[in-house]
Parts: structure tokens; sequence; C-alpha cells
């Protein structure tokens, strides 16, 4: 598609994954499940790949392979997001101690 | 549609910038929401500026494939109980691995003939990741949802049987990038990357989930990194790269808060080493102490300070809310309520924090290992719900204990100590805990929300 090379290519791999230490080493411990189910949701980013080869298949073997990459990636997507929503709606909704006490 | 490919660069840029700015705000519960929001968001451009690359066909295909992955997700993420939240995590680490490992599988398949050797090195990589991450997530899913033994598995020779499998995959991985165009070496090395990634999750134990689900969430994220190599994609790239190293970053912190090599947890096959060296203990006379709701109730009433240690039994019984309601009853009596938290407690990193915060237990409340443990000396009551081997003293004192050198809270050092337990059967670890014996302790047999019900009505009648 686009006309990355190989090095530049392994360039960005390498500084994403400086940034991606330097951030992730910011987030305090109570939040790491939400992190480990947020990042779930991010390599959901595969269903781009799954996409391009779905999209632009034409023999019945890529046909079949894309179409089940696609099934797993979108499921990864909307799941990991609405799971890493729900985690985090607990996490936030409590600027006093003590309000609810009914549950 | 779009042909330009600065256009979809560009598009592609901003789904990246939304990604790293959701794990910034990651950093604080307060933001943390809109970070997902926004993480959100960058999906929804990266998906719809792929969908508009210009040659783009089958969109019935897509349409029913998103549609049918779309309610799997839905259904999965709606239903899924907060206690589930580690088998379910797994899971998705295993379709996003698996989806990796197919996409290279076609990009072979489509271009097998003609493929430069770094896209060549890029397939099997991602074919290679991919699907050890897809078997070994699928196989800690069943672990975690009790479908097979939490205990560890393990035959003679595993470790040998492993490795020449992992060899195997790596060798016509190798023959790939040379050169080899035939798709069954493909297809060989995503059959030998299953059998491996069963055959590593198999036996390792319950407790060392922590690091085996951190370590899989890396793996899935490298697939996917590997996997934009092929399809020269800069957001594959760096979101699979952010999340691997998100996974290698939480791989050590497990590691590190067990005080044992990422090695010795994958290859130890842990709880197997020992049988009967800690078995003995009781033969000098000590014994266990057992207890009522209605006497713990009065320790709870009358003290202080309570510091609440909650353990993956606290998880399995869905005792989080009552824990809570328990812990507002004791506060409305004037008792200084805190709890405190295992980086390893539970079945994966920040289980408790989770569930806790699912119970509405303020944050403010909960406390990690090296804030707390100068507290426990100072506390009357330390409230033991379902932990083991976060409190075992022999991993300061027992140089023979496996679980020697691993950082403990300091439960013992309270002045009184009460365990709610099902039964005597030794913790994941399958180790004895001498804090059991220890005179200071008193057990509450049964299951931890059967037990919190009743403490919280003897506390309310007291």
């Amino acid at each position: 598609m686009t006309d990355l090379t190989f090095v530049v290519e392994l360039t960005i791999l390498v500084l994403a994954a400086f940034l991606g230490f330097e951030v992730i080493s910011k987030v305090p411990t109570m939040l790491h499940t939400p992190l480990m189910s947020g990042t779930n949701f991010i390599h959901g980013i595969v269903i781009v790949g799954a996409i391009l080869i779905l999209g632009f298949a034409d023999d019945t073997f890529t046909k079949t392979v894309g179409f089940v990459a696609m099934v797993l990636a979108t499921a990864n997507v909307v799941g990991g997001w609405f799971v890493t929503d729900r985690m985090l709606e607990m996490f936030k909704r409590r600027p006093e101690p003590k309000k609810d006490d009914q549950k | 549609m779009i042909s330009d490919p600065d256009v979809l660069g560009l598009l592609y840029l901003v789904s990246i910038v939304c990604f790293v700015l959701a794990l910034r705000f990651l950093s604080s519960p307060k933001h943390a929401r809109r970070g997902n929001w926004l993480g959100g968001v960058g999906m929804i451009v990266a998906i719809a500026t792929t969908l508009l690359v210009e040659g783009i066909s089958n969109w019935a295909l897509i349409v029913v494939a998103a549609a049918i992955g779309s309610v799997v997700g839905l259904v999965g993420a709606r239903k899924v109980k907060m206690t589930a939240m580690p088998q379910m995590v797994a899971l998705f680490n295993g379709v996003g691995g698996g989806a990796a490992a197919l996409v290279a599988l076609a990009e072979f398949h489509e271009n097998g003939g003609d493929l430069v050797w770094d896209e060549a090195l890029s397939i099997a990589l991602s074919a290679l990741i991919g699907s050890i991450s897809f078997a070994g997530s699928l196989v800690a899913f069943a672990k975690l949802q009790e479908l097979v033994r939490g205990r560890p598995i393990v035959f003679p020779g595993q470790n040998v049987v492993n490795i020449v499998v992992l060899g195997a995959a790596a060798a016509i991985g190798v023959a790939i990038v040379a050169g080899l165009e035939d798709q069954w070496a493909i297809v060989a090395v995503i059959v030998l990357a299953l059998a491996f990634g069963v055959m590593f999750v198999l036996p390792i134990g319950g407790a060392d989930m922590p690091v085996v689900i951190s370590l899989l969430n890396a793996f899935t994220g490298l697939a996917a990194s590997a996997t934009g190599f092929v399809l020269d994609s800069a957001v594959l790239i760096v979101a699979g790269m952010l999340v691997g190293a998100s996974g290698t970053l939480l791989t050590l912190l497990m590691a590190k808060a067990m005080n044992r090599s990422i090695a010795n947890v994958l290859f130890g096959a842990f709880g197997q080493v020992q049988t009967g060296a800690g078995q003995a203990r009781a033969d000098d006379g000590r014994t266990v102490r057992a207890t009522t709701a209605d006497d713990v109730a009065v320790q709870l009433s009358f003290a202080r300070k309570v510091i609440v240690v909650p353990g993956y039994g606290m998880a399995v019984a869905q005792a989080q809310h009552d824990v809570r309601q328990l812990a507002d009853l004791l506060e409305e009596r004037g008792v200084d309520v805190k709890y405190a938290i295992h980086p390893v407690a539970g079945r994966m990193p920040g289980h408790m924090n989770v569930l806790l915060a699912e119970a509405n237990v303020p944050y403010t409340q909960l406390f990690e290992m090296d804030e707390i443990n100068p507290e426990f000396p100072q506390t009357d009551v330390a409230l033991v719900i379902g932990a083991n081997d976060v409190t075992n003293p022999a991993a300061r004192s027992d140089p023979g204990s496996p679980i020697y050198g691993m950082p403990i809270l300091d439960v013992d050092k309270a002045a009184s100590i009460v365990v709610m337990k099902r039964s005597m059967n030794p913790g994941f670890a399958g180790i004895d805990n001498e804090l059991y014996l220890d005179p200071k302790t008193t057990m509450l047999f049964g299951d931890a929300k059967e037990s919190v019900l009743k403490l919280i009505s003897s506390v309310k009648s007291s």
C-alpha cells in the first residue's frame, strides 16, 4: 500500500517500544486490569489486516481465512472496548468515599 | 474511495495518536474512561480508513463477519462477571492472536511466490507468535474457567518436547525466510506453534496465571505488530508494539512480585516442587484453631484498626460486595478499615482492585504492599479473605520453601489474624501456610461469602 521500507518500519517499531514503556510505566497498579483489557482492545487493530485480506480476497481459501480473521478481530475490538468501559466506569464514580450505600 | 497513500497514512496517524493518548489517560482513574473513548475513536478512524481503501470488495462477507464478531464480543462483554475478568482477558488475547496468525496465513497464500525476505520473516513471526498466543490463551481460559485442572499438568521430558516443537516451528520459519514457498510450510509453522502454545501453558499453575496472562498479552501485541510489517501498516506496527510493551512490563512486574524469573514461572511447573516438606510442620504440637463468626464479630467490633487482605478466594465466592458492607458497618462503629492488596493476589494484575471497585470500595482505602506492610504491627485484626500464599511467612523465613524470597504481606505481625478459608487445602502453590499454625491466628472455615454474611449479621446484633 504505502512505501515504507523495512528499516523505516523497524525504526517506528523501536520508537513505539520506548514510547510504550514510558507511557505504561505511569499507569498505577490499581489500574492494571483495565490496562490489560484496554491493551486487549488496542491489539484488536489487527482488524485492519483482516479487512485488507478479506476485502482483496478473490479465491475461496483467502476468503475463508479472511472471514474467520475478521470475525475474531471484530469480537476482539467490540468485546475489548465494552469490557474496558464497564470496568473503568466502576473506577470513575467515586469522588466521595461515602455516597451510595445502596448498591 | 481513497487511493492517495499520504491521505491514508495521515488518517492512520490520527488513530495512532488516539491510542497513545488512550494509554496516557490511564495514568489516573479520573481520566481513564475518557481515554478508552479516545481509543474507541482511534479504532473507528482506523477501520473506516481501511474500508475506504481503493479496491476493497467482498462487502457482504465483511459485513456478515463484522456482525457475527460484534454480537459475540458485545454479548461476552456484557454478560461476563467482574470475577471472571481474567478468563475474559485471556479469551480476547486469544482471538487477537488468532486473527493475526490468520492474516499471516492468507498473506502467504496470496503472495507466496514473490516474497522479499523481510516480508517472509514478518509473516513467519506473525504466524508463530499469533498461534502460540491463540492456543496458550485458550488453555489459560480453560484453566481459569476451571474446564481443566488449575494445578500444573506435567509429564516427563515436557520441557524437552516443548523445545523440540518450538525449534521445529522456528526452523521451518527460517526456511520460509530463506525462500521456501510451499504453503504447507506456513501451515506447519501454525500447527506446531499451536501445539507449543497448549503445552507451554498446561503445566503452569493457577497462582502463576498473572504472569502468563501478561505474557500472552505481550505476544498478541507483538503478533499484531509483525502483521503490520507484512502489510506495511504503521498503525498496526505502533499499536501492536504499544501492547507488546505493556504486556512485557506487566510480565516483569508480576514475576518480580513473586521473586521468580520468568523462565522459572514458564518452565518450573510450580506447585509440583514440594511434597511433604511443609506437611510435617504440625508435628511440633501446634494446631490450627477454628473459630466462629460470633467470636470474630466481637473481635472486629472492638478493634481500633482492621486490615482486610483479599485474595482469589474472595473472587471465587464473589464476596466483594459483602466484604464492603462489613467494612462499612465496622467504620460506622469507629473502626479504621484498610485493604491490603498484594500485586499477585488473584489471577491477573490488578484483579483485586477491579473487584473492590465493583463493590464501590473507595480506592483511597486500598493500599499496595509496600505502603501497608509497616502498618500491620499497629493493627488489631488482620482479616484474610481467601488469600493464601501472599501471606505465608515461610516466604521470609524458610529457605526450603518454593516461595522463599517472594515479598509478602506481613499479616503475621498484626495483633491477631483471622483467616477465612474454605477448607484446610493448601493454596494454589500447593504448599502449607505456616500462618495458620501461628498462635495468634484463628480460622473461620466456610465459603467466604457465607462467612462474611454471618459476620455482618453478628456485628449488627452485637
